[in-house]
């Protein structure tokens, strides 16, 4: 019974790994950008909604209506006034800065909100809980899940159903082409890193929710958004979230082990996996 | 009409290189203890920095996670010479093979990876590592170990020339980097890196194996990378998995340094190296913000001069100052 509860709580783990993973697919599919940033971007988002549901007294989720427009500005102003500089085929430079944005990130926490662990209090929500034949199912983990499902599936509609998802594809398929035919690149990719940041700012609140973070955890967010896009294999979105729930269930499994192996498990299951299917379980596109 | 390498500048800069070194080798008779402890420190900077540049910068693999063969060095040396007891002087270059040969799994498995994923990728292998260091008991486990009193004092028994053997030991790993990486570059495989650095898919069309070519830089860098780890932490004389597997001060600093001082030349790394040390004496008081200053550079650097300084003051002069570059001579103004 308890293997059975590490894997349910695994699952629901993959759903904020999914979250972690949605907005780093999103700009590959896009622009084919990894943002090496995108980790401490998450942990940004959690300090954004520190300070506003400290500030103004009000509930985390409901910080969220301000995080949210907040990361996406954020994203949309980083597009257009650094990032798209760097776009090309030469891969080093968008590499280089986004890896300079994330020490600067990093170390202006460091600076704002000393080392210390800060943690987002959501009161009843972070111990109620639901029993079912012997399973016991918390509503925080639940609700991640049910909120990454929810993303995703909006992500999909938006790509496949909207006017802004078929300029992402053209944008995908022929950048040179969807200019000719009228579309502003630099601001495509702007919006694809708006609504990337959008999702990493739902994910840095549940995080803040969640776990308590500091300063220097962002790191660690990006690899494991990585690995669950990698997993799921790259361009598949509803793939990202199988990846997700298989790096969280290779988690809890592993800690279920012995708790020092919970990380480490996590990765060995995506090393396997890139032995033996490199390009992930469900790919949709070349690397 | 002729084909030369070498240059009025670089040769002047070669024998000027050589007197430096010669005055540099006898540094413990006229430098103090702590600007030996500083020197020693600049040389493995210097040595990482030109093993990253040839990795991202000529064989356009851009790992940014160099720390693990640092650490796997460090751990490999303490390993060698706290629990075999194999001695220092063998047990460095010991743990040089090991990095090498610990490179080529990780290289099949990872290289399977492209571009910017191939940069996280290293990332997580170097994760893998420090997670593994820190369920190691043999080696203090997540506290880390330090190196017995025995060990120290067998390179030398007075303290100062033990200070001097670990200042000449930096002295000689940097000699040793700098020169592989040079003579690899003069190589015909060298040829074939500089081909793939300047259009992957011509050198490919060439006959060129870019996989083997990059697979033996990689291999290579892992090696001398983890003996520059192994003699970093005989100077800090104790390791834990955090401050052996530092993705900041093995690799942020690293991509800096490059970045700032020129990518893709063998000149960079090494101003680089020079210009982040005079900024770090003068600015260290200022912690954290000494780092968002650096990164700032490194992103101005990229955005608007992404050959860094190096590569400006080549651009404007033409200068060289290791032989690397062919000239043809005897047809009009030789060119660079």
């Amino acid at each position: 019974m308890e293997w059975l509860n590490a894997i349910l709580q695994g699952t629901l783990l993959g759903g904020l790994y999914a979250l972690f993973a949605a907005g780093l697919s999103l700009i590959f599919g896009v622009m084919r950008l990894v943002n090496i940033a995108h980790g401490d971007l998450i942990v940004l988002a959690a300090y954004l909604g520190l300070v506003i549901s400290a500030g103004l007294g009000i509930h985390p989720l409901l910080a969220l209506v301000l995080v949210v427009p907040a990361m996406a500005g954020i994203g949309y102003a980083l597009q257009r006034g650094i990032l798209n500089r760097t776009m090309g085929d030469d891969i080093l430079p968008p590499l280089l800065v986004t890896f300079g944005l994330s020490v600067i990130i990093q170390n202006g926490l460091l600076m704002g909100f000393s080392a210390d662990p800060q943690k987002l209090q959501a009161g009843a929500l972070e111990t109620a809980s639901l029993s079912a034949g012997g399973l016991t199912i918390g509503v925080l983990p639940l609700l991640m899940f049910v909120t990454a499902v929810a993303v995703i599936a909006g992500l999909q509609w938006m790509f496949y159903r909207t006017a802004l998802g078929r300029a992402f594809r053209a944008t995908s398929d022929r950048q040179d082409v969807a200019q000719l035919m009228g579309l502003n690149r630099a601001h495509v990719f702007a919006l694809a890193m708006a609504l990337s940041l959008a999702v990493t700012g739902i994910a840095g609140v549940f995080l803040g929710i969640r776990t308590s973070f500091d300063p220097s955890i962002g790191g660690s967010r990006l690899i494991f958004g990585f690995e669950a896009v990698i997993i799921g294999g790259l361009g598949n979105l509803w793939g990202t979230l199988a990846g997700g729930v298989i790096l969280g269930v290779a988690q809890a499994v592993g800690g279920q082990i012995h708790p020092s192996l919970q990380l480490l498990a996590g990765h060995l299951v995506f090393l396997l996996i890139l032995a033996i299917r490199p390009r992930g379980l469900f790919p949709k596109m070349e690397g | 009409m002729r084909v030369t390498r070498s240059s009025s500048v670089s040769k002047a800069a070669m024998a000027v290189g050589l007197v430096v070194l010669l005055v540099l080798v006898a540094a413990p008779w006229w430098a103090s203890r702590a600007d030996l402890r500083l020197m020693g420190e600049i040389y493995l900077y210097v040595s990482l920095a030109t093993l990253w540049n040839l990795l991202a910068g000529y064989a356009g693999l851009v790992s940014v996670g160099q720390q693990a063969y640092v650490g796997f060095g460090g751990y490999g040396f303490f390993a060698l010479a706290m629990l075999a007891g194999v001695p220092v002087l063998v047990a460095l270059p010991l743990a040089a093979v090991a990095g090498a040969l610990v490179a080529v799994p990780v290289a099949m498995l990872i290289f399977r990876l492209r571009g910017a994923y191939f940069a996280i990728g290293t990332w997580v292998v170097a994760e893998v590592f420090r997670l593994v260091a820190a369920q190691t008991p043999a080696l203090g486990g997540g506290s880390g170990a330090s190196l017995p009193a025995s060990i120290v004092k067998s390179l030398a028994d007075s303290r100062d020339l033990r200070e001097a053997m670990a200042y000449w030991l930096a002295l000689g790993v940097m000699v040793l980097t700098v020169g592989t990486v040079f003579l690899i570059l003069r190589s015909r495989r060298g040829l074939a890196l500089t081909a793939i650095r300047d259009n992957e898919l011509a050198a490919r069309s060439l006959g060129i194996d870019i996989w083997r070519t990059k697979f033996f830089v990689y291999v290579v860098t892992a090696g001398l990378t983890a003996l520059v780890g192994g003699l970093i932490f005989l100077q800090k004389l104790r390791i834990s998995p955090d401050a052996a597997f530092s993705a900041n001060d093995w690799t942020a600093f690293v991509i800096f340094i490059v970045v700032i001082g020129g990518i893709g030349t063998l000149e960079g790394p090494i101003i680089g190296t020079l210009l982040f040390f005079a900024l770090r004496e003068t600015m260290a008081e200022m912690g954290t913000i000494y780092l968002i200053a650096l990164g700032v550079v490194a992103i101005a650097v990229m955005l608007k001069a992404p050959t860094g300084l190096w590569g400006v003051i080549r651009a404007r002069t033409g200068a060289e100052l290791f032989p690397l570059s062919r000239r043809v001579q005897g047809i009009g103004r030789p060119e660079g």
